[in-house]
């Protein structure tokens, strides 16, 4: 698992209060980690602090699984 | 009741009459306090009453019509408790009076800006890490004249009425982190704002208050109080009106 995916596990621990292992690629942050949209909302926020991006708030939209956070924190470290 | 110990207060325009209230009321219910206000030398006085041997009292500067003041004000007002803020009290506003159809763009947009922009920034910049703490309280000082309105002050009433609005919507969305957004709108209250007035308008306002008599800051400063205690845990998006009587919405 890369660097960026670690931290964002991580934050989404931290954030929901949830076990690491509810934590997959997979997993949706409202249907499967209890996450309100409040909590998206700070999702993104603690995203942008922690990986210092932007995450504007058309590509927050489509955030909806752990994966997707990574991949488009991945691609905006790449670019 | 409606103790405060170790809460860390944040009160915008802590120069003025009712914030300088405010300001004391919470510190005398046990909230460290950062009076925040354009006058320094007068918020220096003003904390040096409040707390003479300097505990609990903090003064943090800040001109509201700058937009990045507003959102410095609460990281600043913070590193000086050395705490994160529990309370916001959204206290600073001005008035640029004038008939409508001689008011001018720059007498609207001021009022606007330090009477409704910059209490948003605040509670924008404050929300952040009262939502993450589960627990805050916000209210702001919003005026009589928001929901009567009042000729010659069609910008102030909308600022007024912009931050009930606002204070409700701000309710809504962080009520299910604890936090509680709520207004008081004060009446005819004695203060260097009000001292203006005429003798014969000031004789018509209180034939107007069924308990016959002017406001107090303190009349005011009870009211936030009572807002920002742990007893008013239920009440959010509430406009608490502190008005004598003069109008019962």
């Amino acid at each position: 698992m890369s660097e960026i995916a670690d931290k964002v596990k991580k934050i989404v621990v931290e954030h929901l209060g949830v076990e690491e292992s509810k934590v997959t690629p997979e997993a949706s942050f409202i249907d499967d980690l209890g996450a309100d949209s409040l909590d998206t909302v700070e999702l993104v926020m603690a995203f942008e602090e922690a990986f210092s991006v932007e995450i504007p708030e058309d590509a927050a939209e489509k955030i909806a699984t752990v994966k997707d956070a990574i991949d488009y924190i991945e691609k905006q470290k790449a670019a | 009741m409606f103790r405060l110990d170790g809460k860390i207060a944040l009160v915008t325009g802590a120069s003025g009459g009712i914030g300088a209230a405010i300001a004391r009321t919470l510190h005398g219910q046990g909230a460290t306090v950062i009076l925040s206000g354009t006058r320094q030398a007068v918020l220096d006085s003003v904390a040096a009453q409040i707390a003479p041997d300097g505990a609990r009292a903090h003064v943090c500067p800040a001109d509201l019509s700058d937009p990045a003041a507003a959102d410095a004000l609460v990281a600043a007002a913070e590193a000086a408790a050395g705490a994160p803020l529990d309370i916001l009290v959204n206290n600073a506003g001005l008035t640029r009076d004038g008939l409508a159809i001689r008011m001018k763009d720059e007498d609207w947009n001021r009022v606007m800006e330090v009477d409704l922009a910059a209490p948003f920034r605040l509670c924008r910049a404050a929300l952040k890490g009262m939502l993450r703490r589960r627990a805050g309280r916000i209210v702001s000082i919003a005026s009589i004249v928001g929901i009567t309105g009042n000729a010659g002050q069609a910008n102030y009433s909308a600022a007024k009425a912009g931050m009930i609005g606002m204070s409700k919507s701000l309710a809504q969305e962080a009520g299910a982190r604890g936090v509680t957004v709520n207004v008081v709108a004060p009446g005819f209250v004695q203060t260097a704002m009000t001292d203006v007035l005429a003798e014969a308008q000031r004789e018509k306002l209180l034939a107007g208050i069924p308990l016959g008599r002017m406001g107090q800051p303190d009349d005011i400063a009870a009211a936030v109080a009572y807002l920002v205690s742990n007893e008013a845990g239920w009440i959010t998006g509430t406009t608490l009106n502190v008005n004598g009587g003069m109008a019962m919405p």
